[in-house]
């Protein structure tokens, strides 16, 4: 497949067809990695550039290890180490890491639209690894592909994104990509913490877990930031944890087989119960592998795009 | 009749041919055009294929000097005035220091005098509060004496209720009215982006209009029992309008400005592909919905809000090209306004009264400044445009320091070629 795209900034720029691609490409990829030796030579010669201005561990790692296993060089700059902290505009840090010639630069920003900042001044590659509280393409794409792998199709399921959705831009991405892959979505969270238009989304809204649970095919739980209380959206992790958090009961109002996921890092006891976090349905160690292999197609995909034209 | 000093010849005032007859600084007589004219010793203006308009009042303006020349300065801040068709110019007192005692306003007054002698005049807002903090209040009458035509907080919205109203009592000791920067000071402040459907979307914090109208209802209680006139500034949605009419009608002394900004635009441009978080659409008040936009038409039409004004807020390139986030709230406004408000004029959405009571009468009648209806007697301030010269928004062609604007590369329509402040050309 032709890839048109010069940067990814969040699904709603990919076509069903594309997620298709890249699910393909991401499946090649897997078989790789069963075998003893997982490295490709694909991108040989190429270099991307980790550009994480907030703290992530398993987001860079898992680009790291796919841009590796296709030979690609990569190189990390993080927030702690880099001029940010001496107050250098992320313009000036654009310029910079544009004078280095990357072939492809991977951003986590703690602004939203961070990401299309940078791609509108780079002639690379943009991928973004999570800009704000806007987007998160690739967190949502390999939520998906670990769902198309157990399922092998989406359409007709219901999954349930579940907390702090206000916040969160795993949970924006996945709202677009789950509904342009044919799951019926549904939402469920403390009103404090839903987007004030949430009601606008292709999404059922519910406050009730009892009631959001009922016939679902999949939970997503997110991560709840405990900064949130001190900011008077919630009273406390007690009354948040025996409200929203996922536990054995809910899994039980769910339909039999019932996924569980979660981007991480869990707060066990406060979003998922820990049993729920090891238990045989839960897919949270499966997402950790498919991040991987998606990242490997997307890099692949977007590094390799003007060899294609 | 007394000596003329300045005839404008053949200019084109609402529909007819006049000839201007200015004396001492005043509009002496309007005539219809005649064909030939004996001007004696006065100075003759042809204004063939022009139309002439009284110059434009703004009563909310930021200059930024002194402390932030890199922003705009008094002498680039008039420039752009006089370009853009004002006479008169309002501005705020949030500079460095602070607009809060006499030595600021006589500096504010001395820049202007000393680059724009012949005008646009320079009214200062004093701030209401010392230090803009909202703690004391400021010493409003050493700053009235100074020249202080008005007082505000404006920027930094007072949280005492109680300071606010002794104020406002304050200040009509001494005839100013206080304007208010409407916003309830812990809904997400100065977010610059409309709390809805778009910053859902773009996942930014952002400010609901209850934010803007729960304290236009608090400014209405108070100016209903106290019984004193309080202006409200850059009113940007339709829950305020629809308050600000209920309050009217019920003649409370309330006053309201819009933007050209609240006219035009909406929070729309924010998530559009080619200018989706464009930092020069950040703006505090924020761009509202479409239907808040047809409320403010209206309202304006219908004289529920008094007048317009810029809300001109310059910054620098750099500070506007950074992370949404972190960009500085605020538009520039004096090169741009009065043709982004006289195309609406020409395509029907204003009409031609309220473009004149907006930006003329109504403002100079709330704060006691001078006017020009082209009455004689009134002052001869009136500039010439042609309607039709098309102009693109370029950097090059903002007479301001600051560029941020989202008309940025924009075609407009209008220039001011000739301007008069009390018969005197001053571009």
């Amino acid at each position: 497949m032709k890839w048109l795209h010069k940067d990814l900034l969040d699904v709603s720029q990919l076509s069903r067809s594309e997620v298709m691609a890249i699910f393909e490409t991401a499946g090649r990829f897997q078989e790789l990695q069963e075998r003893p030796v997982k490295k490709v030579p694909t991108l040989k010669g190429r270099s991307v550039i980790l550009f994480f201005a907030e703290p992530s561990t398993r987001t860079k790692t898992s680009f790291d290890v796919a841009g590796k296993r296709l030979s690609a060089d990569t190189f990390s700059l993080a927030k702690s180490s880099s001029s940010l902290t001496k107050g250098e505009s992320l313009k000036d840090t654009a310029l910079t890491l544009q004078a280095m010639a990357p072939d492809a630069i991977v951003i986590r920003h703690w602004c939203s639209g961070a990401a299309r900042f940078l791609a509108d001044r780079l002639e690379c590659s943009v991928i973004n690894a999570g800009d704000g509280r806007h987007a998160h393409p690739t967190q949502a794409l390999l939520d998906a592909f670990t769902l198309h792998q157990e399922w092998g199709d989406l359409a007709g399921k219901t999954v349930l994104i579940l907390g702090d959705i206000a916040h969160s831009r795993v949970a924006r991405s996945n709202v677009i990509l789950l509904n342009k892959l044919g799951a019926r979505v549904r939402i469920c969270g403390p009103r404090t913490l839903l987007p004030p238009a949430v009601r606008t989304w292709n999404a059922k809204i519910f406050s009730n877990l009892d009631e959001a649970v009922k016939g679902v095919d999949a939970v997503m739980c997110l991560r709840l930031q405990l900064e949130r209380q001190k900011q008077g959206l919630l009273p406390d992790l007690r009354e948040y944890a025996r409200t929203f958090g996922l536990a054995r009961r809910h899994v039980d109002l769910a339909n039999q087989d019932v996924r569980i996921l979660h981007p991480g890092p869990l707060n066990r006891g406060v979003e998922i119960s820990s049993e729920l976090a090891d238990c045989a349905d839960s897919l949270i160690l499966d997402q950790v592998s498919s991040g991987v292999v998606v990242r490997m197609a997307l890099l692949f995909l977007y590094m390799t795009r003007k060899g294609e034209e | 009749m007394a000596k003329i000093d300045l005839i404008v010849r053949r200019a084109r005032l609402d529909g007819r041919d006049v000839d201007i007859f200015v004396s001492r600084g005043k509009i002496e007589a309007v005539r219809k055009s005649v064909k030939t004219l004996d001007p004696g010793d006065a100075k003759v203006e042809e204004a063939f294929g022009l139309t002439v308009l009284p110059s434009l009042t703004d009563v909310h303006v930021h200059l930024r000097e002194p402390g932030f020349e890199y922003k705009e300065d008094i002498e680039s801040g008039l420039r752009a005035a006089a370009w853009g068709g004002f006479s008169n110019i309002m501005c705020m007192a949030n500079t460095k220091p602070v607009n809060d005692c006499a030595p600021v306003t006589e500096l504010m007054l001395e820049k202007a005098r000393r680059y724009w002698p012949k005008g646009p005049r320079l009214f200062p807002i004093g701030a209401l509060t010392k230090g803009l903090k909202g703690k004391e209040l400021a010493p409003m009458a050493e700053l009235a004496r100074a020249g202080c035509a008005a007082f505000s907080n404006d920027g930094v919205p007072i949280e005492s209720s109680k300071i606010f109203r002794n104020a406002v009592e304050y200040a009509s000791d001494w005839d100013r009215v206080v304007i208010d920067h409407c916003e309830d000071p812990y809904l997400d402040v100065a977010a610059g982006v409309n709390e809805g459907e778009v910053s859902s979307r773009l996942g930014l914090p952002a400010q609901p209009d209850v934010a803007e109208a729960m304290q236009v209802s608090r400014d209405i209680l108070l100016s209903e029992y106290l019984d004193i006139p309080i202006h409200l500034a850059h009113i940007s949605c339709k829950k305020s309008v629809d308050l600000i009419r209920f309050a009217k009608a019920r003649g409370v002394k309330i006053t309201a400005e819009t933007t050209p900004h609240y006219l035009t635009m909406t929070e729309d441009f924010l998530e559009a592909e080619e200018t989706e978080y464009d930092t020069n659409a950040k703006v505090n008040p924020p761009l509202r919905t479409e239907a808040d936009r047809q409320a403010v038409i209206e309202a304006l039409n219908d004289g529920t809000l008094d007048c317009l004004a810029t809300d001109h807020a310059p910054h620098a390139v750099y500070e506007k090209e950074v992370e949404f986030d972190v960009a500085p709230c605020g538009i520039t406004g004096l090169d741009t306004a009065l043709s982004v408000t006289w195309e609406l004029v020409r395509e029907g959405v204003l009409t031609r009264e309220t473009f004149i009571r907006a930006w003329t009468t109504a403002p100079c009648a709330i704060f006691n400044l001078p006017v020009n209806t082209f009455v004689p007697g009134d002052p001869a301030d009136f500039f010439l445009f042609d309607e039709d010269q098309e102009w693109i928004v370029t950097p090059e062609a903002l007479h301001s320091k600051g560029k941020n604007t989202p008309l940025m590369g924009t075609v407009r329509k209008g220039r001011v070629k000739t301007h008069f402040i009390a018969g005197k050309k001053i571009v």
